[in-house]
């Protein structure tokens, strides 16, 4: 599921047939070297001396087949090249675009349908539709961070004060990993998402769906300590007077495929854990932790959390 | 034992009388007392390139266990999964300080420590020209070294990777660690520029009579390259530095974007350094196989020129290839397809190395032995590295593979197939030329194969675990993701290699009481440095002409007659250490060299200097300026004593009827050269803050935001005051020149005090204009360009004091005259540096 190498994306599988194809040229390439190297450093008994003329020859024909290689190496990965990201803009067609900010350690997500729909706001999951490019539009809050789903294609950096883009196409439905690639304080490696490729329609329903606010939004004791404990200084949550921006979205968190941005499965449990040693899950985080709530409210809130679909 | 070889041969050639005999015994003890290191404690006063060389090279090794042990920390978190044996800070900690330690305090240093050792004996010359510069550049190694290794005992070792980028390593995240990073290091790359400094004008100036720049060993031709890209690559490391520091300590806000910042500058100018750096620790490594394969191959190099033009060309591309670590920056295509090009085109000078090694093997009648077996399993681990190289340089393939364990796995075959590997072959090659015996052929043997099966093992699967999508500085990762068996094999990997490297280290340590006596040239090798006896601290014994590139190869009586002194200077009559100084192409003689000797200046100015840069990352700025008060004065005081003595004669009998002044100054002299390439690196550090200038100017639409300039008047009043200060300076040398020294004094005065009004004038731009350097990147820019350029005027000042005082005292004269025309020479690159300054920032703005 996080893997460059079983690609379910245009731009994944073209640079792994490129990579298929450089690792059988590197393979002729190595042997070649080694088997020239190994004869080279036989015992001088054991194998007769070449001419000097002969060697300079090597060192010219071997400079000579360097060159050609790479003349080729470059031509096929230009034209691999070309009809990736920004050389394959598709103008015209209408596109989905996705703005993505990288946070220490989460990723706020907001969808900008291409139909003039609501705009949709979400955290520490991007959800696509397969056969369709789309445009994310990535930027960075804090640190430099860098966006990767691998099966989808490479990575592109977030940097503050920058704005940079990247346009990747599903071809497969599923599931996949992305991570924060570039280096970006004490928890980087806890720093991922979920990636879900949909069908379009299924997409485009679940979308819909996302601009109105859970069923579940307007719960009774969950919601009400939410509020009282000040969750929502920093979170949202669609539908209830919980509007804070600091932290992650929490309209449909009840649905995400995992919690605490792609670290922990996403259960009663788990919640609950998080909201007492945030933390313990995830060093040098930004929420503090609210292990002091009675053990009934973080229940409750976890629960309602939960319901959030 | 050195004698043993050398009596052989001179029992054919002629029966030396006694005289004889007694002469050369009379000059040997003369000479081993002028070269003799100090007994006792005041041994580490030694500036003895033998002494400096066999410190300095067991210091790194030091470091780089050290580092190793990090690494071994490294590899046991990580596994197994979701494992806690570090927390997220220490191994944060653990694998910057891992990168930092191998490429700044081992790569870089053990190649200046092998080249302080063995490239005198090479280039057939007794000392470097300025072995307290070598004594100097330790000691702060040693102690800027030690500073940055300790942090991690106390919790603050940096933490934001070896690269810091900005803005983490600028945020509260970084800590005390960035800072111990950013002065710690600055202060070691002060002293890697002062070896480079030292090794290029050995090599340009010191070689033996007649050793014509085409003939030098291969060894001195990598070195000089290496040096010189030294001069370019590290300055503007230092101003990305000075630009962080002030961010950090002054808060000037060159990387923050909301002040007019931008972090990816520093990105540019940390690999400008960055990739250069890559081919600086290379490059030396493969120097080493350039003498190693001759040897075993008991044949010259096949392909001379081509493995010279090769390094040079490696060279010179390794600055074009900066941008390939930024390939996910965002940058245009058309320039990621540009330096993509660039980076595949670096590997064909690195093919026809490889081919002249070949080349030479096969034309060669080949002996194997352990050099030899880590040469060249090196290489094959080598080539696996450039070819993944060549890989990752297509900007597609690395925008997936870009800071991964793919890349981990790449740099890892790069660096220690291609330095690690042939160190230890250097190590193993050379190691009788320290104490006279071999290492352990047996333990060599079990060492390369632990190393290379261990290798292997640990960084093979990491190429896989990459494309698998774990990413590079994870503490950990889950489970589910299949890197889990990879990472475990990989840490099974690095404890075999680890195991390797320990067996080494034990052989070298190990007491050689039984071991191997090595003849005088054991591995029969046809190169200078075999001349010089590990017993002796004089190096040659008398400095022959040497006539080809592999001289103890094709002069069969050359060892004995250096060995019996029948060269030049075999006596040391004044008790002075002297080497022969030569011209930069053909090797011609020109003047006795009077090399200074031991001194505790160096160890003080090293220990002060360190006080610096170590009190000011605790913000000690009382004891910052104390130490750089006494620094100050211990370098005033080893440049008064240790540099342009006046000689008591004018000129010396070194031998065979050849006469030698004993001074020379201007262009032909050392000192000259020294100032000159020193200059080149300071004027590459402040080309690359006007670097910054301009990229400023470039990312934003307005880069002054409306703010005030410095103005127009007073920036040119400066620039004007400084032309001035200059043209006095050129023509107070032709009046000293021409005795006239009553004129002379009065034009230093006036120049200086010229100086003086230029650097206010300077200052007054900024200040009347109110620019506030905290407020936005504009006035931050232009004040640090004119601080820069006032801080030069400040030691243009103390150099012109410095010659007054020098006229007053008697030492310098019409026909004493070293230190003006060095100081001259400063003035022009003071002069180039104020034009540009003031011009920029004076006219730029209003160019627009």
């Amino acid at each position: 599921m996080q893997s460059a190498l079983d690609p379910a994306g245009h731009e994944a599988a073209q640079v792994s047939h490129l990579f298929e194809a450089m690792v059988i040229g590197g393979a002729v390439i190595f042997t070649a070297m080694i088997g020239l190297l190994l004869y080279a450093v036989q015992d001088h008994k054991r194998r007769r001396t070449v001419s000097e003329e002969g060697a300079a020859k090597l060192i010219l024909w071997g400079t000579v087949g360097t060159v050609a290689v790479l003349f080729v190496l470059l031509a096929v990965s230009l034209s691999v090249w070309s009809g990736l990201r920004q050389w394959d803009p598709e103008p015209g067609a209408p596109q989905l675009q996705i703005s993505v900010t990288g946070e220490q350690f989460w990723w706020r997500v907001t969808y900008h349908p291409s139909d003039g729909q609501s705009v949709v706001t979400a955290a520490n999951e991007i959800r696509i539709p397969v056969g369709q490019r789309v445009n994310f539009i990535l930027n960075s809050a804090d640190m430099i961070h860098s966006f990767w789903i691998p099966p989808l294609g490479g990575k592109m950096d977030m940097i503050p004060g920058r704005t940079n883009h990247l346009s990747l196409l599903a071809t497969k439905p599923g599931v996949f990993r992305g991570v924060c690639a570039e280096f970006c304080g004490e928890s980087h490696a806890l720093m991922a998402f979920a990636a879900v490729a949909m069908e379009p329609a299924d997409f485009d329903a679940w979308l819909a769906a996302r601009a109105n606010p859970s069923p579940a939004a307007a719960g009774g004791e969950g919601l009400q300590a939410f509020l009282r404990q000040g969750c929502s200084a920093c979170h949202t949550i669609n539908g209830t007077p919980a509007a804070g921006k600091v932290g992650p979205d929490l309209s449909h968190v009840g649905s995400r495929q995992s919690i605490g941005a792609g670290i922990l499965p996403n259960t009663v449990e788990t919640i609950a854990r998080f909201i007492r040693e945030p933390d313990m899950v995830k060093p040098g985080v930004m929420m503090p932790s609210y292990a002091m709530l009675p053990e009934n409210e973080i229940q409750a809130i976890a629960t309602y959390l939960k319901g959030l679909e | 034992m050195s004698a043993r070889g050398t009596k052989k041969g001179g029992g054919t050639a002629k029966a030396p009388g006694s005289d004889d005999r007694q002469k050369r015994e009379a000059q040997e003890k003369r000479l081993r007392a002028v070269w003799k290191s100090p007994s006792g404690w005041r041994y580490w006063t030694s500036v003895n390139n033998t002494d400096i060389g066999v410190w300095y090279a067991s210091t790194a090794f030091m470091f780089m266990l050290f580092a190793g042990v990090l690494a071994l920390m490294v590899r046991t978190q990580l596994a197994v999964p979701d494992n806690d044996f570090l927390s997220a800070d220490v191994y944060n900690q653990a694998f910057t300080l891992h990168g930092t330690v191998m490429m700044f305090l081992f790569a870089v240093p053990i190649f200046e420590a092998f080249a302080i050792f063995v490239l005198p004996g090479m280039l057939g010359t007794r000392e470097l020209p300025f072995p307290r510069l070598s004594a100097f550049g330790f000691w702060s190694f040693l102690l800027g070294g030690v500073f940055v290794c300790g942090s991690i005992f106390f919790g603050a070792a940096p933490n934001s990777g070896w690269f810091m980028y900005p803005p983490l390593a600028t945020s509260e995240d970084a800590g005390i660690g960035a800072d111990i990073w950013l002065l710690g290091l600055s202060f070691i790359e002060v002293a890697s520029l002062a070896a480079a400094v030292e090794l290029i004008v050995g090599i340009m100036k010191f070689r033996a009579p007649g050793m014509r720049i085409n003939m030098m060993p291969l060894f001195a031709w990598y070195l000089l390259i290496v040096a010189g890209m030294i001069l370019f690559a590290f300055p503007p490391l230092i101003a990305g530095d000075i630009l962080f520091e002030a961010q950090r300590l002054l808060d000037w806000p060159f990387f923050d974007t909301s002040r007019g910042g931008d972090p990816i500058l520093w990105q540019h100018l940390f690999w400008i350094f960055g990739h250069p750096e890559v081919y600086i620790v290379f490059l030396p490594a493969i120097a080493l196989m350039a003498m190693i394969v001759p040897t075993f191959a008991q044949r010259p190099i096949v392909g001379y020129s081509w493995i010279v033009l090769a390094a040079v060309g490696t060279g010179f591309l390794s600055f074009g290839l900066w941008v390939h670590h930024m390939f996910a920056t965002g940058l245009p295509t058309i320039s990621l397809a540009f330096f993509s090009a660039a980076s595949e085109a670096v590997a064909i000078p690195t093919g026809v190395q490889i081919f002249v090694f070949i080349a030479t093997l096969l034309a060669g009648r080949v002996i194997f032995s352990v050099p030899m077996l880590f040469g060249a399993g090196g290489l094959a681990i080598f080539v696996i590295g450039g070819l993944t190289g060549v890989m990752v340089a297509i900007a597609p393939f690395d925008w997936q593979a870009h800071d991964t364990y793919f890349v981990v796995a790449h740099l890892h075959y790069v660096l220690i197939g291609g330095m690690l590997f042939p160190i230890v072959a250097g190590l193993y090659y050379y190691y009788p030329l320290i104490g006279g015996k071999l290492l352990s052929a047996r333990l060599g043997k079990i060492a390369f194969w632990l190393m290379f099966v261990g290798f292997n093992v640990a960084f093979f699967p990491m190429h896989l675990t990459g494309l698998r999508g774990m990413p590079r500085r994870v503490f950990t990762y889950p489970e589910e993701l299949g890197w889990d068996w990879l990472n475990l094999i990989s840490t099974v990997g690095a404890f075999v290699f680890a195991t390797g490297v320990l067996v080494v280290v034990f052989d070298a340590v190990r007491p050689k009481g039984k071991a191997l006596d090595a003849s005088r040239n054991p591995w029969n090798a046809g190169t200078m440095e075999w001349a010089t006896p590990p017993s002796e601290n004089w190096g040659m014994r008398s400095i022959p002409e040497v006539k080809s590139r592999y001289p103890l190869w094709e002069e069969k009586e050359l060892l004995r007659e250096i060995d019996e002194g029948r060269w030049y200077l075999p006596d040391a009559q004044e008790g002075r250490r002297e080497a022969l100084m030569t011209s930069v192409l053909d090797g011609e003689p020109q003047e006795v060299f009077r090399v200074p000797g031991t001194s505790y200046l160096a160890f003080i100015c090293a220990m002060t200097l360190g006080g610096v840069f170590i009190a000011m990352t605790y913000h000690a700025w009382w004891l910052a300026l104390i130490s750089a008060v006494a620094f100050f004065v211990a370098l005033m005081g080893w440049i008064w004593t240790g540099t342009g003595q006046i000689p008591e004669k004018n000129e010396k009998d070194v031998g065979r009827g050849l006469k030698l002044p004993l001074y020379v100054s201007g262009q032909p002299s050392a000192g000259w050269w020294a100032m000159f390439i020193t200059m080149i690196g300071d004027g590459t550090a402040f080309g690359s803050l006007l670097f910054g200038y301009f990229f400023y100017w470039t990312i934003h639409e307005d880069y002054t935001a409306g703010l005030p300039g410095p103005g127009m008047v007073w920036p040119l009043v400066a620039l004007g005051l400084f032309v001035a200060a200059w043209l006095i300076m050129i023509i107070s040398k032709r009046l000293n020149s021409a005795g006239r020294v009553g004129l002379f004094r009065l034009a230093l005065v006036a120049s200086l005090l010229l100086t003086v009004a230029g650097s206010g004038a300077g200052l007054a731009g900024p200040w009347l204009y109110d620019m506030n350097p905290e407020l936005h990147v504009y006035p931050a820019i232009v004040w640090t360009l004119v601080i820069w350029t006032v801080a030069h005027a400040g030691v243009g000042v103390i150099m012109q004091a410095f010659c007054l005082a020098g006229s007053f005292a008697g030492r310098l004269t019409p026909r004493y005259d070293k230190d003006i025309h060095n100081v001259v020479l400063f003035w022009h690159f003071m002069a180039v540096t104020a034009v540009f300054t003031f011009a920029v920032i004076g006219l730029f703005p209003r160019a627009l």
